[in-house]
C-alpha cells in the first residue's frame, strides 16, 4: 500500500504554508530586498537554491488564480509573468515566516538534505543539457532535482516521530528510506511529494519526476531519467544524502538515456561534478544562527 | 461605442496653472457601449467629475474595470457619488493579488479603513459587488466583451480590451516593455529571452488590430534608464506596440506629474518627429482631460 488518507493530505498541505525557507536565502532576500534597486538576477539565483521559496513561488504561479494554459516550470518564467517587484515581495514575505530549524524531532539533518538537493538539480541540469533533448529544458531538470525529495522535509517537520523511525529501521537493515517509510508511515516521500506537487497543479513532467525518482516512470523521458541518475549520484559522491545514504542501481532505461551506468556517467562528467558541489556547500551552509 | 477621458496623469493629481490643458487628474476612462452600457477604466481621482455627470441618470449601474491597485488608480473610488445613493450598482472587477492573497475586494477594503475614510462600506447605499478576473478571462457587459491579460508592472496589472460590436479598445494600465534581466554573457540570456519574446507576443496578440490603444508613455526615451524597472513604458515603446498590434490609433496617456502642457507637447512633438507617419501606421495622439471620441 501506497496511499495517504485524506486528512493526512489535507493535514501536510496546510503544514507546507507555514513550513520556513533555509538560512542562507533567508538572509541573502531579507539583505537584497532591503536595496530598491535589488538586481532581479541575483535574486532569482537565491531563489532557486531553496527548494521550500520555489515550491512556494510556482505554487502561487500554478495557482487557478491565474488559470494558466502552460505551467510555469521556473523562477525566470515567474519573473516574467507576474513581473519581478511581485516575485521579489512574495520571496520576501516567504523568507519573513522564519528559518527552518537545524535540529528537528525527526533527527533529519536538513544540511545535508539542501546538500543533496542542490547537487541533485546541478546534475540533472547538466546531465539534461549534455543530451540536449528537444522540448526539454535543462533549467526544469534542475528544479525537478531540487524539489525531488521535498516529501521528507515535509515528513520532517509534521510526522517527526514516523519520519525517525523509517530513518533508524532504513539504516538498521539496510534498506532504502523511500521502502522503510512505506512500511512506517504507509507512504512514502515520493508519494507525499508528487501528491503536493499534483495538489498545486505543477507540471505533469515535475510530478512525474518526483513521483517516480525511485521506480520506472510510465512516460521514461529525459528528464526523468537525469534526475533519477543525478539523485543517485550525488549519494554516490557522499554530497549529502538527505537521509539515505543507500546508493541504488540505475535501471536499464536510465543507463539507456545516458549511455552507460552510474559510474561511465560519473566518468563523462567530470570536474563539472566537483564544481557543482563546491557550489552547493557554499550555500547550504546552516550556521547563522539555526 | 464612446472614450472620454476624466484623467490621464500618473502617480499623482497635479493640478495647477501649468497642466490647464491636458489635466491633473488621475486615470479614468469613461466607455459607453453601444446598448449604453457604462464601463470605466480606473478609478483614479479623474471618477469623482464623471461620478457628478451620472447623477442625472439614476440609477446607476457601473462596471469599473481596475487595471491594477496602486494609489493613482483607485483614489477617486471612495468618491464616486453614485455608491452613496440607494437603487445604484458599482461592480468593481480586477486581478487577484498574489501577494496579500486577496481578490479585488481588498481596494475598497484598504481605502474605507477608519483612519483613512469617514464612511464604512457597509454604510455606501448602493449595491456593490467584487468580480476577481484571472489573465484572459472575458466578462461580459451587455453586448460587449471586456478581457484581461496581464502586463508587466511592480504590481499585477491587467490590460483591458473592450469589443463591441466590431470596434474594439484595448487600454494598458501601467505597463513596461519587459526586458531581459540577464546580460548576453549569462547562461540564462537565451531562456529568459524566449519567455520575453513570447509574453509579447500573447501581449500584442490581446491588442491585435484594436481601433483604439491607450498606453502608459510615462517617460521619454532619455529619461527612462534612470526610471528602468518602475514599470512605465516611454512614447517609444508605445508607438512601437501600437505598430506592431496595428492599431488603428494610439493614445500616449499617463502623463508625469511634473511635466508642463508644453513640456508635454514638446515631446511628443519630437517623437513624432522621430517616427513619420507612414500609410498604415496609427494615428498618435496624446491622451487629454476631457477629451471624447467615438468610434
Amino acid at each position: 500500500m501506497n496511499k495517504i488518507s485524506p486528512e493526512l493530505e489535507r493535514k501536510l498541505t496546510l503544514a507546507v504554508e507555514g513550513m520556513p525557507a533555509f538560512p542562507k536565502s533567508v538572509q541573502k532576500i531579507l539583505e537584497l530586498t532591503r536595496n530598491l534597486n535589488t538586481d532581479p538576477k541575483e535574486l532569482v539565483q537565491v531563489i532557486e537554491k531553496d527548494p521550500v521559496i520555489t515550491l512556494k513561488i510556482l505554487k502561487v504561479l500554478n495557482s487557478a488564480y491565474f488559470s494558466l494554459p502552460n505551467k510555469i516550470t521556473s523562477i525566470n518564467h515567474s519573473v516574467v509573468f507576474l513581473g519581478f517587484n511581485t516575485i521579489k515581495n512574495l520571496a520576501l514575505s516567504i523568507a519573513s515566516v522564519g528559518i527552518l530549524p537545524k535540529k528537528n524531532a525527526a533527527h533529519f539533518d536538513v544540511q545535508s538534505y539542501l546538500l543533496h538537493s542542490l547537487t541533485t538539480a546541478g546534475i540533472a541540469k547538466l546531465l539534461c543539457s549534455k543530451l540536449r533533448v528537444p522540448g526539454i529544458d535543462p533549467m526544469d531538470c534542475y528544479i525537478a532535482g531540487l524539489l525531488h525529495d521535498f516529501g521528507k522535509v515535509v515528513f520532517a517537520q509534521f510526522l517527526p516521530e514516523e519520519f525517525r523511525a523509517a530513518m533508524e529501521k532504513a539504516r538498521d537493515e539496510g534498506i532504502s528510506l523511500h521502502i522503510a517509510e512505506k512500511q512506517i508511515i504507509g507512504a512514502d516521500h515520493t508519494v507525499v511529494g508528487s501528491m503536493l506537487a499534483e495538489k498545486w497543479q505543477f507540471s505533469d513532467t515535475l510530478i512525474d519526476c518526483i513521483r517516480n525518482h525511485h521506480s520506472p516512470s510510465d512516460d521514461e523521458n529525459a528528464m526523468w531519467a537525469s534526475v533519477y541518475a543525478a539523485n543517485q549520484i550525488s549519494k554516490k559522491m557522499a554530497y549529502g544524502n538527505s537521509g539515505n545514504p543507500c546508493v541504488e542501481e540505475l535501471p536499464v532505461a536510465v543507463c539507456n538515456f545516458l549511455g552507460g551506468d552510474i559510474d561511465a556517467i560519473i566518468v563523462s562528467l567530470g570536474g563539472e561534478l566537483s564544481k557543482i558541489a563546491e557550489e552547493a556547500s557554499l550555500f547550504a551552509q546552516m550556521d547563522s544562527g539555526a | 461605442m464612446k472614450i472620454k477621458f476624466w484623467g490621464v496623469r500618473g502617480s499623482i493629481p497635479s493640478p495647477g496653472p501649468n497642466t490647464v490643458k491636458y489635466g491633473g487628474n488621475t486615470t479614468c476612462i469613461e466607455i459607453r457601449t453601444d446598448d449604453n452600457q457604462l464601463i470605466i477604466l480606473d478609478g483614479g481621482t479623474g471618477i469623482f467629475a464623471l461620478s457628478q455627470t451620472l447623477l442625472k441618470e439614476m440609477p446607476v449601474s457601473a462596471n469599473v474595470f481596475i487595471t491594477h491597485t496602486h494609489w493613482d488608480h483607485i483614489h477617486g473610488l471612495p468618491f464616486f457619488i453614485p455608491i452613496f445613493i440607494p437603487g445604484n450598482t458599482l461592480k468593481l472587477h480586477g486581478a487577484f493579488d498574489p501577494i496579500s492573497g486577496r481578490g479585488i475586494e481588498q481596494v475598497m477594503a484598504v481605502q474605507l479603513q477608519y483612519s483613512y475614510f469617514p464612511v464604512r462600506e457597509a454604510e455606501m447605499k448602493a449595491s456593490i459587488e467584487y468580480e476577481t478576473l484571472m489573465p484572459g478571462q472575458s466578462v461580459q457587459v451587455g453586448d460587449t466583451t471586456v478581457t484581461p491579460t496581464l502586463l508587466n508592472h511592480p504590481v499585477i496589472n491587467f490590460g483591458y480590451r473592450i469589443d463591441c460590436n466590431g470596434k474594439s479598445v484595448f487600454f494598458t494600465g501601467d505597463h513596461e516593455p519587459h526586458y531581459n534581466i540577464y546580460g548576453p554573457d549569462d547562461e540564462s540570456f537565451n531562456e529568459y529571452q524566449m519567455l520575453i519574446d513570447d509574453k509579447e507576443k500573447t501581449i500584442l496578440a490581446a491588442m491585435n488590430g484594436v481601433d483604439v490603444l491607450i498606453a502608459d508613455s510615462s517617460y521619454t526615451t532619455e529619461e527612462y534608464p534612470a526610471k528602468k524597472g518602475w514599470g512605465h513604458g516611454t512614447f517609444d515603446s508605445t508607438i512601437a506596440m501600437g505598430k506592431k498590434a496595428g492599431a488603428k490609433m494610439v493614445y500616449c496617456t499617463h502623463h508625469e506629474p511634473t511635466r508642463s502642457d508644453a513640456d508635454l507637447e514638446l515631446e511628443f512633438g519630437k517623437v513624432l518627429a522621430r517616427y513619420p507617419r507612414k500609410a498604415g501606421d496609427p494615428d498618435y495622439r496624446l491622451a487629454r482631460e476631457g477629451e471624447e471620441i467615438e468610434i
